[in-house]
This record gives C-alpha cells, sequence and structure tokens, in this order.
C-alpha cells in the first residue's frame, strides 16, 4: 500500500540539522503553489463578477459584488443537468465495466497461465496499451453509429476497451501475489470457479478495483477527445464537450463562461478534497506496480 | 514497474497435488474461458477490426462516403509532401519532448520539496495534487483567458512591452502556451511516482552521507538521482506517449492556431476527417501509429536496463 498522503516517518537529515523543519524550503514551496491557485482563483472571481468587469483588465480585481446568477444562466445555456447526467452515464459505464471485464479476464489469465491460448491472450489484449484512440478514431466513428453505440454508453465502452491493458495488467500483477492455497480449500468444498471468484477474490481484489475505478472515473469524465467524436447527438454531450459553447459562441461573457467552468470541475475538486487519501493512494499504487 | 515480465504463476506450482486440480490441468474449466471471454470479443471488435479496416482504407482513395477504388501508397506518398502534416509531427514531436522534460524536472524538484522536513506538508501536496484532477479542455479555457488577457494587461501597467501581446496569438510562441498548461496539468502524476520513490529511499542512507561530509548537492547527485533513474525513466515512457496524442489542451487553449502552427497529429487526423479525407487522414494515423510503437518500444528498452531496487 502506498503511503504517499502520510508524512515520511523517517529522519532526512543529519542529526545536526536534526528536527528542524525549514521554514525556507516551505515558503519556496508556497510560492510556488500560487501556480496552482492563480488560474483556481481566477476561475472562482470571474464566476462572481459583472459582464463590465470580466472583460476589462487584468482579471485579478476582485468583484464588487458577488454575482451569482453568472451561475443560473450557465446553468441553463448548456442545459447542466443534462450534461452533468451525460458525464455521469460515461462514468459509471466506464468505472463498472473496466472493474468487471478487466478483473475477469485477469483472474482467467492468471490461474491458466499454464496455457498457451490463455498467454497469448494476454500479450493480446496488452496491445491496447500502444494503440492511442487517434488511430483508430476514424473507424471507431463508423463502427459505432453503425451499431447504434455514438452515444455516452458507447464512450463509455470505449474508455474500458482503451484502458483495458493498464487495467489488466495491474490486476494481473496483483493476482499473482495472491497464493493460490487460499482457493485450494474453497474448491475443495466444491466450490466451482464462479463461486471462488465472487466469494473470494472480487473482496481481495478491493484496493485494486479502487484504484482502477479512480483511473477509470476521472479519465472518463475529464475526457474530451472520445465525446466530442463519437457522439452524434449534441444533446447528449459530456460536461467538458459543452464548454465549448462559450469558446466558441459567447467570448465575450466571460463571467457566465468560468461560472460554467467551474460548475464543470467543482464535482472532481469535491471528490478529491473528501477523498484524498484514497484518490492519491490508488494512483500511486496505479503508477509504481 | 515489475508488470511487462510476468512471473510464474502459483497455480502450476501447486496444481498436480490433488485429483481435484488435476483435472484443471488438461482442459481449462469453462467457467475461465467466459471470464476471458468479454474482453477478447470486445477488444477484437472495437479495437483490432477498426484499426485493420482503417489499414484497408488508407490504401484507397475513400472519402467516409459513396465509392472508393485501391490507390496503393498513393496516400502515403502525398503525406510526405504535405507540409501541413509534416508541420504537424515537427511540432507534436517537438512539444511532446519539450514537455516531457519540464514535467519531469519540476515534478521531481516538488517531489524532493515535498518529502524534505517542511511545515504544512500535507496541505501543500493536497495543493500540488489537484491539477490532476481537473479536466484539460476546462483548465486550457481558463489559462486561454489568462494568456490572453491576465499576462497582457499585467506586462502593460509594470511597462513590460513584450508581454503586451498575447503569447498565443504568437505564431512562434505560442507551443510554449501549450506546454505551460499541458505541464501544469500532467506534473501531478508525474510527480506521486517520485514521491512513492523518495519515500522507498531508507533515511539511514542520507545520514550516513551526512556524517561522511557530503553537501546538499553531493547527497541529491550521488544519492536521490541514481536511486530515482528508474523512476525518470517510467515517467517519461508514461508522459510522452501521453503528450504524443495531444488534443484536448490544444483545441482549448489555440484551437491549433495560430495558422497551423499548434496543430497536433491527433488534430490534423480529426480535421481529415471532417473534410472527407477520410482515406488520407488513415494513412496519416497508420504512420502515427508506427511512429508511436517505435518509440514505445525504444523506450522499454531503456526501462529495462535501468530498474533500480533497493
Amino acid at each position: 500500500m502506498a503511503t504517499i498522503p502520510t508524512p515520511a516517518p523517517r529522519a532526512r537529515t543529519s542529526a545536526a540539522t536534526g528536527e528542524r523543519r525549514s521554514w525556507k524550503l516551505t515558503t519556496v514551496l508556497a510560492l510556488a503553489s500560487l501556480a496552482v491557485f492563480i488560474p483556481l482563483y481566477l476561475a472562482v472571481t470571474m464566476a462572481l463578477k459583472t459582464n463590465a468587469e470580466a472583460s476589462s483588465g487584468s482579471g485579478f480585481a476582485l468583484p464588487t459584488s458577488l454575482h451569482w446568477s453568472n451561475f443560473s444562466t450557465a446553468w441553463n445555456l448548456v442545459h447542466f443537468p443534462r450534461a452533468a447526467a451525460v458525464s455521469v452515464v460515461i462514468a459509471v459505464v466506464a468505472v463498472v465495466g473496466s472493474l468487471a471485464v478487466s478483473s475477469m479476464a485477469a483472474y482467467a489469465i492468471v490461474r491458466n497461465w499454464h496455457r498457451k491460448a490463455f498467454r497469448y491472450s494476454y500479450f493480446y489484449l496488452l496491445a491496447a496499451m500502444f494503440i492511442p484512440f487517434p488511430v483508430i478514431a476514424l473507424p471507431q466513428v463508423k463502427l459505432t453509429a453503425l451499431l447504434g453505440l455514438d452515444n455516452p454508453i458507447g464512450v463509455g465502452l470505449l474508455h474500458v476497451l482503451l484502458s483495458m491493458g493498464f487495467n489488466i495488467l495491474l490486476y494481473t500483477a496483483f493476482l499473482r501475489s495472491i497464493p493460490f492455497e487460499l482457493e485450494e480449500s474453497a474448491r475443495l468444498d466444491g466450490a466451482s470457479t464462479w463461486q471462488t471468484f465472487r466469494q473470494l477474490i472480487v473482496p481481495l481484489l478491493g484496493p485494486m478495483n479502487a484504484t482502477v475505478g479512480i483511473f477509470a472515473f476521472l479519465a472518463s469524465w475529464n475526457d474530451y477527445m472520445m465525446p466530442a467524436i463519437i457522439t452524434a447527438d449534441a444533446q447528449y454531450q459530456s460536461l467538458p464537450v459543452v464548454q465549448n459553447i462559450f469558446a466558441v459562441s459567447l467570448t465575450t461573457n466571460y463571467n457566465v463562461a468560468f461560472a460554467s467552468y467551474l460548475m464543470a470541475m467543482l464535482p472532481t475538486l469535491v471528490v478529491y478534497f473528501l477523498a484524498q487519501r484514497w484518490v492519491l493512494s490508488g494512483v500511486t499504487q496505479g503508477a509504481i506496480k | 514497474m515489475t508488470a511487462p515480465a510476468p512471473a510464474a504463476p502459483v497455480s502450476t506450482a501447486t496444481s498436480g497435488t490433488t485429483a481435484g486440480t488435476d483435472t484443471r490441468r488438461r482442459r481449462p474449466d469453462a467457467a475461465y474461458l467466459w471470464m476471458l471471454f468479454p474482453a477478447l470479443a470486445l477488444f477484437t471488435l472495437f479495437v483490432t477490426l477498426p484499426a485493420l479496416v482503417g489499414v484497408f482504407f488508407s490504401f484507397t482513395n475513400y472519402a467516409g462516403f459513396g465509392s472508393w477504388k485501391w490507390v496503393g501508397f498513393e496516400n502515403y506518398r502525398s503525406l510526405w509532401h504535405d507540409s501541413t502534416i509534416l508541420g504537424s509531427y515537427q511540432f507534436t514531436l517537438l512539444f511532446a519532448v519539450v514537455t516531457t522534460i519540464v514535467v519531469n524536472a519540476l515534478a521531481l524538484a516538488l517531489a524532493i520539496g515535498l518529502s524534505s522536513k517542511i511545515h504544512l506538508k500535507r496541505g501543500l501536496r493536497s495543493v500540488f495534487f489537484v491539477p490532476m484532477v481537473l479536466s484539460g479542455i476546462v483548465i486550457a479555457y481558463v489559462f486561454q483567458y489568462f494568456f490572453s488577457f491576465s499576462v497582457p494587461a499585467v506586462a502593460g501597467s509594470i511597462g513590460w512591452t513584450g508581454g503586451e501581446q498575447s503569447l498565443l496569438a504568437n505564431q512562434d510562441w505560442a507551443w510554449l502556451g501549450v506546454v505551460i498548461v499541458t505541464a501544469w496539468q500532467a506534473i501531478p502524476s508525474a510527480m506521486i511516482i517520485y514521491l512513492a520513490g523518495l519515500l522507498a529511499i531508507p533515511g539511514e542512507v542520507y545520514e550516513a552521507a551526512s556524517l561522511d561530509g557530503a553537501s546538499a548537492w553531493r547527497r541529491f547527485r550521488s544519492i536521490t538521482l541514481p536511486l530515482v533513474a528508474g523512476y525518470v525513466v517510467v515517467n517519461s515512457i508514461l508522459s510522452f506517449k501521453n503528450f504524443l496524442n495531444a488534443y484536448d489542451v490544444i483545441v482549448g487553449l489555440t484551437g491549433g492556431g495560430p495558422g497551423t502552427s499548434t496543430t497536433s497529429v491527433a488534430m490534423g487526423i480529426f480535421n481529415g476527417f471532417n473534410n472527407g479525407d477520410y482515406a488520407y487522414s488513415m494513412a496519416n494515423a497508420v504512420v502515427f501509429f508506427v511512429i508511436t510503437v517505435v518509440i514505445s518500444l525504444l523506450q522499454l528498452r531503456l526501462l529495462r536496463g535501468r530498474e533500480v531496487n533497493l
């Protein structure tokens, strides 16, 4: 398990400098963190300004009064509830699909590694990591249209498939560390393969499920490329995609545009601050494995 | 980092000891086949098949609709003489190289800072990871305002004439804006890998070095750097591959402009599709795929020799 969010317990400096913590380094890092804060500050203050305030000056000035109506204007203009619902559908399909398809495949592969067919399937599926979406995008547009999948469900499905190589890699590495003896007794008691998988393996996969789930959520929720290209009906566009209504057609309404940007960013920000520990340890686990 | 080389599975070692598992050796339980089937079927239908169909059409003059005929390598020959396409490769490669270097240097510096003895460690860490969870295109829209209005306004008020024009409107420098925003978003995921790497180095190693009189710089060069070298390679591979596919940030920031100066290969492929150049764009995609695979394999080779364990 990763230990990122908690401070390192070990002493890093010599006994001479001892337990003293450096204010100098803290200041440098605090200044560096402005690089993160400035765009966020802009997003928040701009979203609360009047149109006149927003379209003059550097954007750094605080709003004279809080103009909350920008949010309702943006809410209606981009049909926010609908776009958010589309994003939710994409994310749910991507997360649930990734967890189910990749963990099952990885389990079958690990337990049958001595069979050629499973071993070759593994390398075949791993190839997904080498295929960038732009390469298959054009035929994909035709195929999804043909199958009636040129919608959020299809976009979610594509996320499942394009991350499958990496997810199977994570799951197989994790499953190899689970001793087979654990399953042996279940099998002697007469459990079938499906029962063993559901009742024994799935609960053990907990930490890896969290990792795969977090990756799948962040990637699918924030993606612009796939929904923009695959989704045929403009009504079923996701949150990131509807943002370019402002960028393309309303180039002067910066206050409303920023209110919309802020609303699009908020869900992941809130989730991040509530579940920081799990998000960070999950992402670390995925990265290091 | 242990992943691609599969270890011998536990099952082969233990099966065969009882009658029950013996049968498993000969014929796989049908359940295993059903577990693997969805992955194989979906992957074949939605990845392999479209890829093969796409490669086939890259040898035709198909417009995306209507009739078509076989033209051999015609599309590939035209690519070679297409200055817009060549420009997009030039931009994408330059951008990917520069961004990889910037991201890794800053991510490593921040990771070292955040793993040192500092105040507010938890809070600072939380802040630096924020960009990771935000949507690239939305962030790009925010930065677009920042570069177009905030920077010029501030530059004007402090009398810096060079900064009064938007960076993004400058044909020669717009790429720098794309690098900055992409790096802003990509630094956290590289940083998290470096942090994990740094935390794995035992503190005693540093203490011993300090007692021997090694300076801070010396400790960094002789201890930290060699021990995180493996992570540098992992990060470079992961980030370089992502940057080659650059799309979201560019759409939000410059739309590929000014002119075509920040048009990435991915954008070029999609644009071609909208203009009815299906086959031509597909040829571009095939070339792009080959380049990506070659680069990935080279990097993987490099990775093999550089794994560092403690």
